[in-house]
């Protein structure tokens, strides 16, 4: 049954051929087997309670919810030893809308932690490992969400995205991953990663459910002084497949495989599978053309990122202390027991990323680092904008090619190919509605292409992927392990 | 006083005290006994929480930066200052900074000396903030209550244009009375809702300053005249005996109980803040509409009453001065006056008695149980003759010390005996006792009138009318 979409499930709860209660079971039941093949959990939610099915598409259907989301009376981690016995005493708003919609969770999923990293291998509860091929990660952060929905646990999970952290696992699991607009769902209750970036999402296995979904969390919130008004917004009903007269752009200095000397045989599938689609969606009707942008803006990408989110981060986190909350610190004074508390809590990367981002934020090297990186933000952001005011999104791949293996064999990547892997980044940067869809395989592993378009045009992006989802074939698909 | 320039700057921290909740959160702002009782996750940093500002406490900070002539910013948002301490949950303190982007930037106010000269003290900025937790050292741990953590706090910054402790404490006082009148702040030192920070140097001549001291922390008005005389002091004697290089860059903390300043971190241990903009507070454009129409809802001020007391009331500079001084001795004044009490009256009512009162006993307006009422009350039965003044002083400290409605002490058997038959007869006992006396008097010992007055009082346990008293006696003598 978990296999089946929003819509197929709610018309089965709705004529009674399904309780929520089985529902529940299965996906609990689910849960447990994930959890032992791919330990995609922090929290398995075994005494869940069904809810009454009302008209709400979401209602008596289980979710999981990434382990960053403060949930009241469940454990909430965000996969740290900081917070591996935390219990909220509130939740966070996009939780409350989707379980007042009566979705029910059945899982907290593990992430990297605090969502700072890419891999899925950075939880406290240890790696989580892709659906497809065990060897493999799912990427990340939010990689116990990707691995979940896409092994069928249930159709949808929540996910965050400072960086990439929903479309990048999505693309690595074959599955959908959406981050809307800043600000369109409230972030009251996310544990902060970077503020002025951080997204929340969904990971679904269609267009359609990303829609649902996003559509019950979103909404203006007082609590979120960044969220706004999408009342006269609704995606699902946006979802015509009707997109005569639009128009899309990829780029050329990252999609054209000759800027890649030495690439890949994987990379060369990945590009040329991307210029198929792009042919086939041309085919389709939608008019696609190849833009250009300065190489030395991309290749600041993944610099600027690391620069803003990384000092984001350093004061985010600075309320982790052990103080009143987490586990409390051994030493004679406050500054030790802060410091015992710290050290012991947080892993080797995110230590790391503290001390960029300290060190960005120093008052002499502020100017020559934090500030040129909100310069070249903006630059880069105006660039894109520039894209939008004649093409209604840009079209490009995901990475540079399926799943990498765990055992780290990083250095096999291509040249050049930073700013392909984190363009996703430039979504955060100006908080641009952004989609990954899965676009093909590569020897029976995922392979995904992102949509990404202006701010607050949602409905436009959403509908321009799901005419694309329905030119190809990887609708609904759950994984399969490959040999 | 040294013979060394001094300069001094100043920030004075003033908690709001008049917002329904803090300056980013929906907690209750008030005093409560009950530790820890007015807190919501955001005061305590829990992950997850955002920040809301308050439109309230952002009002009051431009009503604050017009009244002292500051340029209010185009835009509004917030920085983070981040550093590590118990008292501060989130790591980081909102704040405003540069000075040019915060609330108020430069501006100037006047303040009038007590010998009626004036001066004028220019602002570096005024600031909106969020107060820290409050925190108590016992003798082998602290605790911490955080109901005071996300208070609403001003502060105003100075630039170095002070040369003495009597003017930075005139215009600190100055200030605080705007507080109130604003109703921004009660501005009770006692309820550590005004802290203040002091910087101060000497040197040879108006020119060129000396090193720079700053002292933290300093809770009282009084604390802060101490705190300077003593490190110009302190700076002064290392500069007589040629040892003004032990002068240095440094914080240092006023210590009430040894009355001196000491050393808490050199300039090299200064904190790194690294400030940058808190990105959950959008920078938002602040209507000029609304800032006008601040402007224009200024409540009246302490000097702009001063000026109302002289001039309308006729009241001396002096008077005037006391009555403004604190916002709720200026609102009993004029209750009073609207009760229908003689402005002068009043007055001396008010300045000698009930701030006498108040001082003695360290005690706050809202403490005294007399109400203007009640005094219009007591000096009504000055007017009827009912009582004495003397009676009614006793009458008012009672009313004070038992805290009961004046009309117990106001009664028939202590009254004014204004009868004319009775103070006669009274009269005509005395006369016929001293008969040696009339006789001196009569001869032209005319201050023995005296004398007869005092024989009545005595007689009368002090309750005779005097005017009655003395008619009767000149119409029995002369």
């Amino acid at each position: 049954m978990m296999n089946k979409s929003i819509e197929e499930l709610h018309e089965l709860l709705k004529n009674k051929k399904i309780t929520s209660k089985e529902l529940i079971d299965e996906s609990l039941k689910l849960s447990h087997e994930v959890q032992d093949k791919y330990n995609a959990f922090v929290t398995i939610l075994d005494n869940a309670k069904e809810v009454e099915v009302t008209d709400n598409l979401l209602s008596g259907i289980p979710f999981g919810v990434k382990d960053n989301y403060s949930t009241k009376g469940v454990l909430s981690t965000g996969s740290s030893n900081t917070l591996k016995d935390y219990i909220p005493f509130f939740d966070a708003t996009a939780y409350e809308n989707l379980v007042n919609a009566g979705a029910i969770m059945v899982n907290k999923t593990a992430m990297d932690e605090f969502g700072m990293g890419g891999t899925g291998t950075t939880c406290h509860t240890g790696i989580v490992r892709n659906p497809w091929d065990p060897t493999r990660m799912c990427a990340g952060s939010s990689a116990g969400s990707a691995c979940a929905v896409a092994a069928g646990v249930y159709p949808y999970a929540t996910g965050s995205d400072t960086g990439d952290s929903i479309r990048k696992p999505a693309a690595y699991c074959g599955i959908v991953g959406y981050k809307p607009t800043y600000g369109m769902i409230s972030r009251y209750g996310l544990f902060a990663f970077a503020s002025s970036l951080d997204h929340l999402g969904v990971l679904t296995r269609s267009v359609k459910d990303a829609a649902i979904v996003v559509d019950n969390m979103k909404g203006i919130d007082k609590r979120d002084m960044t969220s706004w008004d999408s009342s006269n917004i609704n995606l699902t009903n946006s979802l015509t497949g009707n997109t005569n007269g639009k128009k899309l752009c990829y780029i050329k200095e990252l999609c054209n495989i000759n800027n890649y000397p030495n690439a890949s045989d994987e990379l060369k599938k990945h590009l040329c599978n991307f210029m198929d689609k792009i042919k086939l969606i041309k085919d389709n009707g939608i008019l696609v053309e190849e833009v250009s942008v300065d190489q030395t803006l991309l290749n600041a990408i993944a610099s600027t990122y690391v620069i803003i989110s990384c000092a984001e981060a350093t004061s985010n986190m600075s309320n982790l202390t052990g103080l009143s909350f987490g586990p409390r610190g051994e030493g004679n004074n406050y500054i030790d027991v802060i410091k015992d508390h710290r050290t012991k809590g947080f892993s080797p990367l995110i230590k790391r990323r503290f001390v960029i981002g300290s060190y960005v934020l120093q008052k002499e090297n502020q100017e020559r680092y934090f500030k040129n990186a909100q310069r070249v933000r903006r630059l880069l952001v105006d660039e894109w904008k520039k894209l939008f005011e004649k093409y209604d999104a840009v079209i490009l791949p995901v990475g540079t090619g399926v799943a990498k293996k765990l055992d780290g064999d990083a250095d096999m990547l291509s040249e050049g190919t930073t700013a392909l892997e984190e363009h996703l980044q430039v979504g955060n940067f100006g908080g641009f509605p952004s989609i990954t869809i899965p676009d093909g395989f590569i020897d029976g592993l995922p392979v995904a292409l992102n949509i990404t378009g202006n701010c607050y045009d949602d409905a436009n992006v959403l509908n321009i992927a799901y005419k694309i989802e329905s030119l190809m074939d990887y609708k609904n698909q759950i994984a399969k392990e490959v040999k | 006083m040294s013979k060394y320039y001094v300069t001094i700057g100043l920030e004075m921290h003033c908690e709001g005290s008049q917002t329904n909740s803090k300056v980013f959160s929906p907690a209750i702002n008030g005093y409560s006994d009950l530790a820890n009782s007015n807190v919501v996750a955001i005061d305590m940093g829990f992950p997850g929480i955002l920040p809301v500002v308050n439109k309230e406490a952002v009002r009051q900070a431009i009503m604050m930066a017009s009244v002292l002539h500051a340029r209010i910013p185009e835009y509004m948002y917030f920085e983070r200052k981040n550093y590590y301490y118990p008292d501060l949950p989130k790591g980081y303190q909102l704040t405003q900074n540069p000075p040019e982007e915060c609330v108020g930037n430069g501006g100037y106010i006047d303040i009038e000396r007590e010998d009626g000269t004036t001066f004028r003290v220019d602002i570096d900025n005024l600031h909106l903030e969020e107060d820290a937790a409050q925190m108590e050292h016992l003798y082998d741990t602290s605790i911490i209550n955080y109901n005071r953590a996300g208070v609403p706090l001003f502060e105003l910054v100075t630039t170095p244009c002070l040369h003495s402790a009597d003017d930075a404490v005139a215009f600190l006082e100055y200030v605080r009375a705007i507080y109130q009148y604003c109703n921004i702040s009660e501005a009770d030192s006692k309820k550590g809702q005004v802290r203040c920070d002091v910087n101060i140097s000497i040197s040879e001549d108006d020119k060129k300053l000396g090193t720079k001291v700053e002292i933290k922390n300093v809770n009282s008005f009084s604390g802060v005249r101490d705190a300077i005389n003593y490190e110009i002091k302190r700076q002064s004697s290392l500069k007589d005996q040629g040892r003004y290089e032990e002068v240095v860059q440094e914080t240092r903390r006023w210590d009430e109980e040894s009355g001196t300043t000491i050393t808490m971190r050199s300039k090299a241990d200064a904190l790194d803040y690294k400030y940058f903009v808190e990105p959950n507070i959008p920078k938002y454009k602040i209507d000029p509409k609304w800032i006008e129409d601040i402007q224009n809802n200024i409540p009246e001020l302490p000097y702009e009453r001063k000026e109302k007391y002289l001039n309308e009331l006729g009241l001396s500079s002096y008077d005037a001065t006391i009555l403004i001084k604190d916002k709720s001795i200026s609102d009993y004044f004029e209750e009073c006056l609207k009760l229908g009490i003689d402005a002068k009256e009043a007055t001396n009512w008010i300045t000698v008695n009930i701030v006498g009162y108040m001082n003695k006993n360290d005690l706050s307006l809202s403490e005294i149980f007399l109400t203007p009422n009640m005094l219009k009350f007591i000096l009504d039965n000055i007017n009827n003759g009912t009582i004495s003044s003397k009676q009614a002083k006793e009458v008012f400290f009672k009313v004070l010390e038992e805290k009961k409605e004046p009309s117990n002490y106001i009664s028939k058997e202590n009254a004014q005996i204004s009868d004319e038959n009775e103070l006669e007869n009274i009269i005509d006992t005395i006369l016929l006792n001293n008969p040696n006396q009339i006789e001196q008097y009569k001869s032209g010992k005319t201050n023995l009138f005296d004398f007869f007055v005092g024989q009545v009082m005595k007689e009368t346990r002090g309750k005779a009318n005097p005017i009655i008293t003395k008619e009767l006696l000149h119409k029995k003598l002369d």
